[in-house]
């Protein structure tokens, strides 16, 4: 079986889940066999008229993994379009070939699927990059196609055109997850129209499913649920760090509405009132994060409250070495990979139920992302209880474990094999 | 000769309330859910299941008899929330074919813990079955049948005890029978009563489930496997909780008509019976000693203390709980002293069990909490409050006794400012 799969980013040029879950994915399948030709936009890097750019994989992947995605040929579409913003971080080229794996998600100041950072000709470039799609489309000779999130669905919907061949869309976040109620009504329709279009929808989690179908019209039956997973082992054993003074709760992603930053920093207030031997560390960068830092000084928690900014590599293990505890309040979050991240390097966590991995793991504590008494409430449990953290750490490692790149695949071949059959 | 011993469990706890490190009022239990469960099961298992049980003893004139263990907890409860269950049970207790047995009032592992605490609440759970029912339990049953050399040891020194329950383990067992009675050993003359899990759970567990091979069961079935102890052993030990009818096993499973027609098929039998606890240990000579150097329970498929203090969570919530003993206590405050009972009450461990993969659907019977985690915060925060407050006692009355010895000798204000001072560093941790 042959795919067409579009993406819009993959590491090291990524921003969030999206870029993770398919760079994993498509390791996973490749593996299994599957034979993928996976379009990306080009980073622009080059300025030669091709439209089309065959890379090796070599521009992509680390050596030692080349194996792994040997079945997989990426097509870039070079053109002026720039999908990964932060040009200070990624300085282009293969400048990240050292930090893709875990612990080294790049958590880039922007927020890539955020409208306004991409600039005000974003809906040009997602058309632009539908019509360069088409082109290689005419040329590949495919089964399927697989898109992935609404900017990729215009170009999945022009190669259906051309090849006649089915869609499947695979949903990482939706414009509610991104934007609350304030919806983009332009994002919505290409939105709605990728998903109507396809044969069938991926949902990364029930939550996320649930949205498709009450906000956009899909048939519950149309929809499969396939789970992210989690890459790489993390640090095999846990070593506890030696006799520290103050107790670290951690926030590590975007600094974006969509996070729930200010329920973290509302509910360290809280905490404090109980123990005061604690430190709050907020990782990552947004457009929130100015805001946070004032809310912060405000609430006169500014000596608990350290903002480190975007960290990469190294820094992100040794934060996760520092953490007593994870915390992701998200007020919509499909997935939630990061959490399963923490988890792998030992680390307890408390997630928002609005969360896809809220839905999927056990041992993890579980709160809705408003009830800031709540979050307060476990925080200092976890602080104050050594059992609970030791349990929840334990029990929760293990449990990541079983969130596996290659049983997503094998849903996902499954579901392809389904499409072909009724076709 | 086969004698039937029924002898049912019947207990609700108090359920917590959801109580965040922020709340500081004393109101722990949850009274609006304790009461709905408790109206709930009355009237699905107790009232059907004690009107049937009267029936029966009527219709077979004191040839039909079993025996109770009802914990202080759901006696309190059913005072406030379903006093016509406690009528029924009085209508039992009247018949004469109906015994009760002691255990500890607030259903506790206080055995394991502490043994002042262990007699206390026995005393306590005796009383109150004397007060109610008009008879003096001569059986002991503990929380769960947690059982070992020692529990036992200690009844008998207790006094009063004609028997003890224990599961019959199949690895204490070995080669014997649960049929027949023992002697636990070092007990002079304690008995030991043994329970027939295979013939209990078929009740209790199998009895609607379609999967089992001797699905669906009835009466003369059940009675015949009765039969065949005929010749191998005295007794049949059948413990089960009584919330298995109606409420474990729902009414349309057909559970009230076996029940209804077991008694009539089993008196078929010319050489069988039915007797309580003491009717047995009375009737039956001890057979031989069977030495149980560790702990057994029923819970489970493992019958040990896992279910309770499997995991790192229950071991430390039941420490804790337990090392504030001597503090409740020298508070002499009564109310303190109840609610340090109740968070004895063992359903509180059981919630924090773990190991649910396996055994998951027992766990997940009215427990109000989404995960183990959630509920060992509850308890721990509850915990806190209780030791807060009696510190807070506690100085009160040291404040009381320094007003009063002022103008005393120095040294005595000394020390008593010493220990002031202690009582506010444990309490601001």
């Amino acid at each position: 079986m042959k795919v067409f799969m579009i993406g819009w980013e993959f590491p090291p040029y990524i921003s969030g889940g999206l870029g993770t879950a398919c760079y994993g994915l498509t390791k996973a399948m490749s593996r299994s066999g599957t034979e993928i030709t996976f379009v990306l936009p080009g980073a622009g890097e080059t300025g030669s008229g091709n439209y089309m750019k065959i890379l090796s994989a070599e521009g992509f992947i680390k050596a030692e993994e080349l194996n792994s995605f040997k079945n997989v040929h990426f097509r870039t579409v070079s053109s002026p379009l720039k999908p990964y913003v932060p040009s200070e971080l990624c300085g282009g080229g293969v400048l990240g070939k050292n930090n893709s794996g875990i612990g080294a998600r790049n958590w880039l100041s922007n927020p890539s699927k955020n409208l306004q950072n991409y600039g005000r000709d974003i809906y040009e470039q997602v058309y632009r990059y539908a019509e360069k799609t088409a082109q290689i489309a005419s040329v590949e000779d495919f089964d399927i196609i697989h898109a992935h999130d609404w900017m990729t669905f215009p170009a999945a919907m022009a190669a259906a055109e051309l090849s006649q061949k089915p869609i499947v869309v695979q949903v990482h976040s939706t414009e509610f997850d991104r934007s609350g109620e304030k919806v983009n009504q332009i994002v919505y329709d290409i939105e709605r129209q990728g998903l109507h279009n396809a044969g069938r929808v991926i949902a990364v989690s029930n939550y996320t499913k649930n949205i498709v179908v009450n906000r956009y019209g899909i048939r519950p039956d149309k929809v499969d649920v396939v789970y992210n997973g989690v890459e790489g082992g993390g640090c095999a054993h846990w070593q506890k760090p030696a006799e520290k003074r103050d107790k670290v709760v951690l926030f590590l992603g975007r600094i974006t509405f969509q996070k729930g930053p200010d329920y973290f920093i509302a509910a360290a207030k809280k905490v404090l009132e109980k123990i005061s031997n604690v430190k709050f560390i907020m990782a990552g960068d947004g457009d929130m994060m100015h805001r946070m830092i004032e809310y912060a000084a405000y609430l006169g928690i500014g000596h608990k409250m350290l903002f480190t900014r975007f960290l990469r590599g190294h820094d992100v293990e040794k934060v996760y070495q520092m953490a007593d505890l994870y915390v992701m309040p998200s007020v919509s979050e499909p997935f939630g990979i990061a959490a399963l991240e923490a988890l792998k390097n030992n680390v307890p966590v408390l997630v928002s139920r609005q969360s896809g991995v809220a839905e999927a793991l056990r041992n993890a504590l579980k709160v809705d992302f408003w009830d800031v008494n709540q979050i307060a409430n476990k925080i200092v449990a976890v602080l104050k209880h050594p059992p609970l953290g030791q349990m929840l750490r334990e029990n929760g490692q293990a449990e990541a474990g079983n969130f596996r790149w290659e049983d997503s695949a094998a849903k996902v071949n499954e579901i392809y094999k389904r499409i072909l059959n009724n076709n | 000769m086969a004698s039937v011993c029924f002898y049912f469990q019947v207990h609700q706890p108090y359920r917590l309330r959801n109580y965040t490190v922020f709340d500081t009022d004393s109101n722990y239990f949850d009274d609006t859910k304790n009461a709905q469960i408790c109206r709930k099961v009355a009237d699905k298992c107790y009232l059907p299941a004690n009107r049937l049980m009267l029936e029966l003893i009527k219709k077979y004139k004191g040839n039909f008899r079993i025996s109770y263990s009802i914990t202080g907890v759901l006696l309190d409860q059913l005072q406030i929330y379903a006093p016509e269950v406690l009528t029924t049970f009085k209508e039992l207790a009247a018949t004469g074919c109906v015994e009760f047995l002691a255990e500890t009032y607030y259903h506790s592992l206080s055995s394991l813990y502490s043994q002042d605490e262990f007699i206390s609440q026995i005393r306590l759970h005796k009383q109150t079955i004397q007060r109610l029912f008009g008879q003096t339990p001569r059986v002991f049953r503990n929380t769960e049948l947690v059982y070992n050399n020692r529990i036992a040891e200690l009844i008998e020194q207790i006094g009063g005890f004609d028997a003890i329950l224990a599961e019959g383990v199949d690895r204490i067992l070995g080669y014997k029978s649960p049929n027949f009675v023992y002697r636990p050993v070092k007990c002079k003359k304690l008995k030991l009563l043994l329970k027939n899990y295979h013939l209990s759970d078929d009740i209790a567990f199998r009895f609607s489930n379609r999967g089992w091979s001797d699905w669906p069961l009835n009466a003369p079935k059940f009675a015949n496997w009765i039969n065949a102890v005929n010749g191998c052993g005295y007794v049949v030990n059948l413990f089960m909780d009584y919330e298995t009818f109606g409420e474990h096993q729902w009414e349309d499973t057909g559970i009230f008509e076996f029940l209804r027609h077991l008694p009539g098929e089993i008196l078929k039998h010319p050489d069988n019976n039915f007797k309580t606890p003491s009717e047995v240990a009375a009737a039956y000579k001890d057979c031989d000693a069977i030495d149980i150097p560790y702990t057994i329970s029923w819970a489970d498929i493992e019958r040990d203390l896992s279910a309770w203090l499997g995991n790192p969570m229950q071991q430390n919530a039941i420490v804790e709980m337990y090392k504030l003993e001597k503090t409740v206590k020298s508070t002499a405050d009564e109310s303190i002293i109840r609610d340090w009972r109740k968070l004895q009450i063992s359903d509180h461990f059981y919630y924090m069990c773990t190991k649910w993969f396996a055994d998951g659907d027992v766990h997940k019977y009215f427990n109000p909490y989404e995960t183990p985690y959630d509920s060992y915060i509850n308890f721990m925060n509850v915990l806190d409050n209780l030791n807060s407050r009696c510190f807070k006692v506690l100085f009160e009355k040291e404040n009381k006794f320094r007003n009063c010895s002022r103008g005393r000798n120095m040294p005595e204000q000394k020390v008593l400012r010493k220990n002031t001072d202690k009582f506010y560093v444990l309490e601001r941790n």
